[in-house]
């Protein structure tokens, strides 16, 4: 198949593990942090780690939309679609996720009305297909979403659609590699940049990475040998003493971004003082919300949310995975208490969470690879 | 940092796997009925407790009993697919082809068939004479006659336009006994044509997703193609036929039927180009997406190439392939060996397979 295929050749990343292994001092550990859950499952999915020196150790960072989302705003979610009249909408990777009284799977045997969509224009049809409804859209993602949203948000009051609002939980990548990088147990030498975001935000938001924490970046894609050139781009770096933000990714991603999509998002959202990410904490400056201009669109001030909050589970370790500072086995509960059937934290849930692509589709491969490395 | 060792987790992941099934859920989701690990847990759990006998034990498509000195298959199967009508079929097809398969791949000869259905108040009579008109039309093709029936009508809203239940009945000719549990190492895996069509086109069918394909759905009976398989293999083990849950499904099963590993060649799995790109664009795996007219078969490896090319000299079949071999250990576990040189686990799903964010 056309522009697949391409992408994973199996010579091609032979000759890429060769000069990987090149770039590699022996003993001398390099751990690589891919930022976005979208690289995190190509490296499972294809197992990418089989080509790898055992210097080289991928961390799984925090950005798989899913996994971040607090259990209080899933509650929150599930507190609206109780209400009288009330349509809940939201992408597929959300049902699953674990609130502290249930997933939305759950709500929806109960007798909620949630439906999966596709797109956030999706939830406003259903919106305008249900006049005597409330529509909500239970927005989540980093910044590769927040212009559908945007968008949607635009649409809908041009259209006047009175019954339809978003409940936004969109999360902005930046500063949470920010408080990855301000974390005192920190273990990464470089980062896999997410590819998606940055068709969006561009490549220009990265510089403080290189800058203030020397630290390399490339930006990649979601293919294979993308990411196997990644880890190969991010090495030669290393061993040249350099830190600079690179594009891997050209073809997909400008290095400015893309201005319109920005501005959107501008026009619609603005910045809130801080938000709780899921294993993370409280991160200023880390979220958005609809300005006020659209405040009529706006679940958080329509309804009036019990504002839950729930600690996360004292057992889970979901922040040391996602900050890398634990290996997904590392956690007490991985595959145990915790397992994709029953997740508790939400790297579990989501096929791009660090532990569910590690429960899912690396566990043996690691032990293969272990069990043919020489002792 | 945790004391314990890699290895001592992965192997408690293992013992932890195998403990009989239980379900926690004080109530029914849709998790349960997706064919997945929630699907087993709710079969073992609630079904096989309470009705345990030696016949349906193995959980096998269908139950092998010999009555009045002939062996006869026995099955059932509930079809509630929405939309009921698709490219390439309706409820109708699958209604008789999915209970035709269930007794076509454990050897036998697909008699009788009983046909149950479910009508919300308001269906169109025209579309209720256009799945009989199917069912009647699938009926012959697979040369069964639906011989018993029963009808009820529930209030609007109590059920989505039609379900329809088939129960069926065939008779064992051959000497066959194909189970799950019969794969043993060295055995080779074989896939009888393109896999994910019939979900891919429903998916697609649904509308919501704004893509096109020249895609249509596999509904077929299976029976000549058994039968094909049977003669060039004689010593085949098992064969199932790739619904719910798709080919991965039912390579879980095998595994931890027969306790062996089952090794796919991700690059020999016959997949389209309309199906692949469906699921690349959803984020989904063809190997999960359910078929309604190809099967999986273990073969012994010296029968494997014979098997292969008796299954290509049917129109249904010529697509047929070799897609992985069975292997002792780890046992209970699907791996893949991808395309692109790696290796990765291919589980049981939880629930449904949802399309990705981003």
């Amino acid at each position: 198949m056309r522009f697949v295929d391409e992408y994973r050749d199996r010579e091609k990343a032979q000759a890429l593990a060769a000069r990987i292994a090149r770039h590699c001092e022996p003993g001398r550990r390099r751990g690589l942090m891919e930022i976005c859950g979208g690289h995190t499952h190509t490296i499972y999915k294809h197992g990418i780690e089989g080509y790898l020196p055992p210097e080289v150790e991928l961390v799984h960072g925090p950005g798989c939309p899913v996994c971040v989302i607090p259990m209080g705003r899933v509650d929150d979610a599930v507190w609206m679609a109780q209400q009288e009249g009330v349509i809940l909408t939201s992408f597929g990777d959300l049902l699953r996720v674990p609130g502290g009284r249930g997933s939305f799977l759950d709500a929806k045997a109960r007798g909620c009305d949630i439906r999966m969509v596709y797109s956030p224009l999706d939830a406003l049809r259903v919106a305008r297909e249900n006049p005597h409804r409330r529509v909500v859209f239970m927005a989540i993602g980093f910044e590769t979403t927040a212009p559908s949203t945007a968008m949607t948000v635009l649409r809908a009051a041009a259209e006047g659609i009175p019954n339809f609002s978003v409940f936004c939980n969109h999360v902005l990548v930046i500063p949470a590699m920010r408080a990855i990088l301000a974390a005192p147990d920190l273990r990464i030498d470089g980062f896999i940049g997410p590819g998606h975001v940055s068709t969006v935000i561009g490549c220009e938001p990265y510089r403080f990475i290189a800058e203030e924490h020397r630290k390399p970046l490339v930006v990649s894609g979601f293919e294979p040998l993308d990411v196997l050139q990644s880890i190969e781009m991010l090495l030669a770096q290393l061993s040249e003493g350099r830190a600079a933000v690179e594009n891997q990714y050209t073809r997909v991603v400008p290095w400015e971004g893309n201005p319109r999509a920005l501005r959107a998002i501008d026009r619609v959202m603005e910045p809130r003082a801080t938000f709780e990410w899921r294993g993370l904490g409280w991160i200023p400056d880390s979220a958005l919300r609809l300005r006020e201009e659209y405040a009529h669109l706006d679940a958080e001030r329509l309804f009036e949310l019990p504002q839950t909050r729930v600690p996360d589970p004292q057992a889970c370790q979901c922040g040391e995975v996602l900050r890398g500072a634990i290996k997904p086995w590392e956690c007490r509960v991985f595959g145990t208490a915790c397992t994709p059937e029953r997740p508790i934290g939400t790297c579990m849930v989501s096929s791009e969470g660090a532990c569910a692509a590690y429960y899912n589709f690396g566990r043996f491969q690691r032990r293969r690879l272990r069990e043919a490395a020489p002792a | 940092m945790s004391e314990r060792s890699e290895d001592d987790v992965l192997e408690r992941i293992d013992r932890i796997r195998r403990r009989p099934a239980r379900v926690a859920d004080e109530r029914i989701t849709l998790a349960h009925g997706s064919g997945g690990r929630a699907t087993h847990s709710l079969i073992d759990a609630v079904f096989l407790d309470a009705f345990r006998n030696p016949l349906l034990e193995p959980l096998e498509d269908q139950a092998i009993f010999t009555a009045g000195g002939a062996r006869l298959a026995f099955t059932t199967d509930t079809f509630v697919v929405s939309p009921l009508f698709f490219p390439g079929g309706d409820i109708g097809d699958l209604a008789v082809n999915g209970t035709v398969n269930d007794l076509a791949v454990s050897g036998a000869r697909p008699l009788y068939l009983s046909a149950g259905f479910v009508l919300e108040e308001g269906f169109p009579v025209a579309d209720l004479r256009r799945v009989v008109a199917s069912m009647a039309a699938a009926a012959r093709r697979a040369g069964v006659q639906v011989v018993t029936g029963d009808t009820k009508v529930v209030q609007r809203g109590k059920a989505d336009s039609c379900f329809i239940n088939t129960a069926g009945v065939g008779l064992l000719e051959r000497p066959v006994r194909l189970s799950a549990a019969a794969a043993q190492p060295g055995d080779r895996v074989i896939v009888s044509g393109p896999i994910g069509d019939h979900g891919i086109t429903v998916m697609l069918a649904r509308g919501e997703l704004g893509i096109s394909a020249e895609l249509s759905s596999d509904t077929a009976p299976l029976t000549e193609l058994v039968g094909l398989l049977l003669d060039a293999a004689p010593a085949t083990r098992f064969i199932r036929d790739a619904t719910r849950g798709g080919v991965a499904t039912i390579c879980n099963e095998l595994a931890l039927a027969s306790e062996v590993a089952v090794v796919l060649d991700e690059g020999a799995i016959p997949v389209r180009p309309e199906v692949r790109g469906a699921s690349e664009i959803l984020g989904i795996d063809p190997l999960y997406v359910a078929c309604e007219g190809r099967f999986v078969a273990v073969v012994p490896a010296e029968q494997a190439d014979a098997a292969a090319r008796a299954l290509r000299s049917h129109p249904q079949g010529e697509a047929a392939a070799v897609i992985g071999r069975v292997e002792g250990d780890p046992a209970a576990m699907v791996l893949v060996d991808t395309e692109f040189g790696g290796q990765r686990i291919v589980d049981m799903l939880v629930g449904d397979q949802l399309p990705r964010i981003c």
